[in-house]
């Protein structure tokens, strides 16, 4: 019986240690190494998890959260080292949506991450030095394989549910293709079975400008005591309008100015809209490591399903007995309804059991992390139908 | 939990065999598809345009996708359903025949009821008075409905032989009442029609 883990404390410590977080941690891969999509082995490495609620006693209420390119496994706050919120403290709680009164939740960092799971800036057993570049490049499906050996670990064997938005997205799709047998039921959110070209290009800016950072030094800053942070600053700037729509950001700031009266006429932020992406990328580098970002961008860019299964997309769902509800969101132009629909189109000539919903919004890709009633009242709805099929007992 | 279900629809409950795979096209809020999980164990999925449908059907636990009967169909594999059923929706689509036999490739009988526009009241209507309003076999005026594709009971049939499309049964319905098996002269007199059909 595992036990709900202790919420994080609220430390207020603003370092970037990862040894000093809270949550538990494993070490997996011992005996046998971690094979890399790209060829690499990898073990033992460590993956830092946070879990709400309760296994219970048949183990068929785990619900695994697979969080986005910059997420972490704080689903519920305070953050240890921003002390906010948590990500997805609108939908995981207690009579929320994923309600922890009846499900297990859980939620581990993302292989690559820097939060705990082993990552670009933890030491390489083998070395005794951080891998900084040295560590392998990953893909989203070595993320979900890493997710099966900690499961494993942890002694749960079947997932009520796996759920997550943009690249968490990507991770149920892998989840339900790779592991069918383990998971009852998946809502890929805001998604997509493999990343455009326009979202590798917008990734290939972020990644150039953190290159271009003299203090990222060839990818080993750490060493050096140094951090890119102007340029993780301006990858996360650039990003977070892909996050957004146009109508979020005019109802927002439109060409409202930022503590003054009239323009400066010249490069200061003049307009609350600049301020405001300033301010973002201030914040996120206290909390994020700019080669973790690298890697974890390159494996969203790496992303395609079909490919993997060489063949028509249906093909990596052939036979799933599983229960899908896609979800996409009307503004979201990173991913847009279209490639929601893709999805379902395969999942349809799969003839796999598959609910979708395009909800009307118009916060653009980050709808999924916000408030949004007829989104949390569709998965709701989902889940409670999942439940009932899964013989679930209420909360 | 079974609340009382449209006259049309629990014909259409009544014909499908326990276990069926069905496919219901314009599912509302998941009514047949609910009955049909509970009354018969039937593995159902359903395509309805509205969001308040599918949030309906979804939150039922129902397999629905948000989609419509031109544009999702060519998406599912030949035969994959026994019964695909399309309610008081076939004159509200683009492409009534090609709907009509992408439904008999997917699933190997289908359902299809709808408003019958020969019935003695649209005709009196349109002869007597000049109006194309239906005569009351729909709520809503011409300007406003969403019936680009208006059809009596002697052109489904037209349609169905070219399309070599085999009528298995038929019924009427009148205002009130139980549907009853199609007699003659029932494009005058019946208001609505419901066909089984197959294909040929």
């Amino acid at each position: 019986m595992i036990d709900a883990a202790p919420r994080p404390a609220a430390s207020g410590a603003t370092t970037l240690d990862s040894h000093a977080l809270p949550g538990p941690r494993v070490v997996l891969g011992v005996d046998a190494p971690l094979r890399l999509d790209g060829g690499a082995e990898l073990g033992p490495f460590t993956v830092a998890y946070q879990s709400y609620g309760r296994l219970n006693a048949e183990r068929s209420n785990a619900i695994l959260v697979c969080h986005a390119l910059t997420g972490d496994q704080y689903v519920v706050g305070p953050h240890p080292v921003t002390s906010k919120p948590g990500w997805w403290e609108a939908v995981v709680g207690p009579g929320k949506v994923l309600d922890t009164r009846r499900y297990f939740v859980l939620c581990a960092n993302v292989l690559g991450g820097c939060m705990g799971t082993t990552g670009p800036r933890e030491i390489d057993p083998r070395t005794g030095r951080r891998f900084d570049l040295g560590f392998p490049v990953i893909t989203v499906r070595d993320m979900v394989r890493a997710q099966a050996m900690l499961l494993d670990h942890l002694g749960i064997d079947s997932l009520f549910c796996v759920i997550g938005g943009s690249m968490g997205a990507m991770q149920v799709l892998e989840w339900a293709a790779s592991f069918p047998d383990l998971v009852f039921s998946a809502v890929p959110i805001a998604g997509s079975a493999r990343h455009s070209a326009q979202n590798i290009a917008f990734h290939e800016v972020g990644r150039q400008a953190i290159i271009a950072d003299p203090d990222w030094c060839g990818g080993s800053y750490a060493d050096q005591g140094r951090r890119p942070e102007r340029g993780l600053a301006v990858a996360r700037m650039a990003a977070h309008i892909t996050y957004l729509s146009e109508i979020a950001l005019h109802r927002k700031f439109g060409r409202q100015l930022q503590d003054r009266e009239r323009l400066s006429y010249g490069f200061e932020a003049d307009f609350q809209v600049e301020s405001y992406l300033r301010f973002q990328g201030a914040s996120f580098v206290e909390r994020f490591d700019a080669n973790s970002y690298l890697y974890i961008t390159r494996a969203m860019d790496y992303f395609d399903l079909a490919r993997d299964v060489g063949g028509p997309l249906a093909l990596a769902f052939q036979g799933t007995k599983t229960r899908f509800c896609v979800i996409s969101f009307s503004s979201d132009w990173l991913f847009p309804t279209a490639e929601s629909r893709d999805v379902v189109r395969a999942l349809n000539a799969a003839a796999a059991n598959v609910s979708f919903v395009e909800v009307q919004s118009d916060k653009g890709h980050d709808a999924f992390l916000l408030e949004e009633p007829e989104f949390h009242a569709t998965l709701a709805g989902f889940l409670a139908g999942a439940a009932e099929h899964r013989g679930l007992a209420r909360a | 939990m079974t609340a009382e279900l449209r006259r049309d629809l629990r014909l259409v409950a009544d014909l499908v065999p326990a276990g069926a795979r069905v496919l219901d096209i314009g599912c509302g809020d998941g009514m047949l598809l609910e009955t049909l999980w509970r009354e018969k164990g039937c593995d159902g999925r359903g395509i309805e345009l509205s969001m308040a449908g599918v949030n309906a059907c979804v939150t039922r636990g129902l397999a629905v996708i948000q989609g419509n009967a031109d544009t999702d169909l060519a998406d599912y594999p030949d035969t994959s359903f026994d019964m695909v059923v399309l309610s008081q929706t076939l004159q509200a689509v683009r492409r009534p025949r090609r709907v009509l036999e992408q439904m008999l490739r997917i699933g190997s009988r289908a359902i299809v009821s709808f408003p019958n526009f020969g019935h003695w009241s649209a005709r009196w209507q349109l002869a007597w008075r000049g109006h194309v309003s239906g005569g009351g076999l729909v709520d809503e005026p011409w300007y406003r409905t969403a019936n680009i594709h208006p059809c009596s009971i002697a052109d489904f049939v037209d349609l169905c032989v070219r399309a070599e499309i085999a009528i298995e049964r038929g019924w009427t319905m009148g205002r009130d009442g139980p549907p009853r098996p199609i007699r003659a002269g029932a494009n005058l007199f019946a208001r609505e029609a419901v066909f089984l059909l197959a294909q040929a």
